[in-house]
């Protein structure tokens, strides 16, 4: 077996053929993982002990001749926002660096009650909050594809270990482009659902309004497979979506003739070139495979940005308040007072990227202005999301771009916050209205980075979806 | 919008923040930059638009509610785990009032 380009489907043939067994792939994946951890710091903590005993499961279910589950087997890294029961989980950040949650997220539940091996937890950004994975107290992640790039962020390890093979999938978060950004910079596919589609139950909150679970893989049938694992409704979170889950595989090999495909023109204006170029490359594919293409117009994209940062921090300000150093976290050693325990814990605790945000969301909530800043931009939200439903009176899905550029050299916009939020251009405005959205690889670029291509649809079409990325897939599309 | 070093250390203030002076000098900076950026919203004239709080679907008022039966919680002692003081089942602070 060779454990960098493994497939689902594969692992299933393998363990029904007795070809290997869960434990020897657990075992080779485990031993792969951490030889190969060094090129890309891409994991922070390997589970050998649980990964194991998830295998032996599985080899014991096949014994006894039973069903293994749609992931039975698979070995699957986790993001270290989702927590994991008595397994370390950071958040990328000095303030857990102990922290041992006393419960499984309902997508870690999900998973392994599926079959699913987790490896371990994969790096990140602060508390997933970035676009380079360069925020991690824990060092940066390097992209595997050309070592001295960032893999993206803020899920930059999640998608590094599905693009360098030490994982067959995994799963990661996104808020404002942090599942979809990543994939398209590492070469893999990622999947950012409907907003309410999976459980946000164990997902450490950073921007509850916007956050979302998705999965990374390297087929979109897998994806497929994550995801019809993980979706669904779950009553310990209240804001997880009622509607059902529809049967993903069903329609995904059916044909895409006839769709209709909608180019926003507010989407190829300031493309790096090449990015453009595969773009463009990635429709012909979905032309001849009988889309119709025609141009629309999503006209206010250029203030999503600015709105999505008020949103987003002030909800980072809320959340962020339960780090006080009292019930869980770092605490500081030097205050006399509970004022100073709260104030020094979180100095001391925090990273810049994560302060920075608090600060900003804390004063745009602040007296005097909260109209001006958190009320405007939620109206600007509406207005966002009405563009996008209007598009889709006319188009059955969009086609954009993830990012402007491909993966960028490391440090190179790090002082310059700026330019790292505008990186987030084109996957912000999905993340607001709260569509479905995912990044398929459409080829690289000379320099060979590669290029991702953006595929929405409306609320809960993720079956439309996912059938346009596998045709697109089977037709060549990833090497458009 | 400018921020001087005053507004961001009464921020830091609201945020329960201990910052230090070179933070300080360093958010002054960046926060004004974001702001003067976020400005571009004034451009956009949002007369009677509904603010959004979030992605809502239709549903019944009550359809997210689960059946009120009682469940496990978690022990005092698995809340307690991660508590940097703890003692007599008890997350232990600094003395808040004197006697």
């Amino acid at each position: 077996m060779n454990i960098a380009t493994l497939t689902i489907a594969e692992v299933q043939d393998g363990l029904q053929a007795k070809r290997f067994s869960a434990v020897e792939l657990a075992t080779e994946a485990l031993r792969f993982g951490q030889a190969e951890n060094g090129k890309t710091n891409a994991y922070l903590t390997f589970s050998d002990e649980r990964a194991l005993a998830a295998a032996a499961r599985v080899d014991a279910k096949l014994a006894a001749g039973e069903a293994i589950g749609a992931l039975g087997g698979v070995p699957v890294a986790v993001k270290d926002v989702i927590v994991t029961k008595g397994l370390r989980t950071t958040c990328g950040s000095k303030m857990l660096g102990n922290f041992l949650p006393p419960y499984d997220a309902t997508v870690v539940e999900r998973l392994e009650a599926a079959g699913g091996v987790i490896l371990g937890k994969a790096n990140c950004d602060e508390f997933a909050m970035g676009s380079s994975n360069e925020n991690s107290a824990y060092g940066l992640v390097r992209n595997p594809v050309a070592l001295d790039r960032v893999p993206g962020g803020s899920s930059g390890g999640s998608a590094a270990v599905v693009a360098q093979g030490t994982a067959v999938v995994s799963l990661g978060s996104d808020t404002g482009g942090s599942i979809r950004q990543p994939a398209s910079f590492c070469g893999c596919v990622g999947v950012t659902p409907t907003y309410g589609r999976v459980s946000r139950y164990g997902l450490v909150a950073f921007a509850s309004s916007l956050d979302h679970i998705g999965p990374f893989s390297r087929t979109v049938a897998d994806s497929a497979t994550v995801l019809q694992t993980i979706a669904g409704r779950d009553d310990r979170d209240a804001t997880s979506a009622l509607h059902a889950v529809p049967d993903y595989f069903e329609t995904m090999a059916e044909s895409v003739k006839g769709l209709r495909l909608g180019l926003p023109k507010e989407y190829f204006a300031g493309l790096a070139p090449e990015t453009g170029d595969r773009i463009m490359a990635g429709v012909e594919v979905l032309k001849k495979l009988g889309c119709e293409v025609s141009e629309v117009s999503l006209p206010h994209t250029e203030y999503a940005i600015a709105a999505y940062y008020i949103l987003c921090t002030a909800e980072v300000s809320a959340n962020l308040s339960r780090f006080d150093g009292v019930r869980f976290g770092a605490r500081s050693a030097k205050s006399d007072t509970l004022a100073d325990l709260y104030k020094n814990s979180r100095g001391e605790g925090f990273g810049a990227e994560v302060k920075r945000r608090i600060m900003l969301g804390t004063y745009v909530l602040s007296h005097g202005y909260y109209d001006a800043y958190y009320l405007k931009a939620q109206k600007v939200r509406n207005l966002l999301t009405q563009d996008f439903a209007k598009a889709f009176e006319q188009v059955d899905a969009l086609i954009t771009p993830v990012s402007p550029f491909p993966a960028f050299k490391i440090g190179e916009k790090v002082n310059d916050p700026i330019q790292m939020y505008l990186s987030d251009i084109y996957t912000i405005t999905g993340s607001l209205a709260g569509i479905p959205c995912m990044s398929v690889p459409c080829g690289v670029t000379a320099e060979g980075l590669p290029v991702g291509m953006q595929i929405l649809t409306k609320h809960f079409a993720e079956d439309t979806m996912f059938r346009l990325a596998h045709q697109y897939e089977r037709a060549g599309g990833f090497s458009a | 919008m400018k921020l001087t070093e005053e507004n961001v250390r009464y921020v830091a203030g609201l945020a329960n923040l201990t910052l230090s002076e070179p933070e300080i000098h360093q958010y002054a900076d960046e926060l004004s930059s974001i702001l003067t950026y976020i400005d571009k919203l004034n451009e956009l004239d949002t007369t009677g638009v509904e603010p959004m709080a979030q992605v809502l679907f239709a549903a019944g008022d009550t359809a997210s509610l689960r059946e009120d039966v009682e469940r496990t919680p978690l022990t005092n002692a698995a809340a307690l785990g991660n508590a940097p003081l703890a003692s007599g089942g008890y997350f232990k602070v600094p003395k808040v009032i004197e006697r």
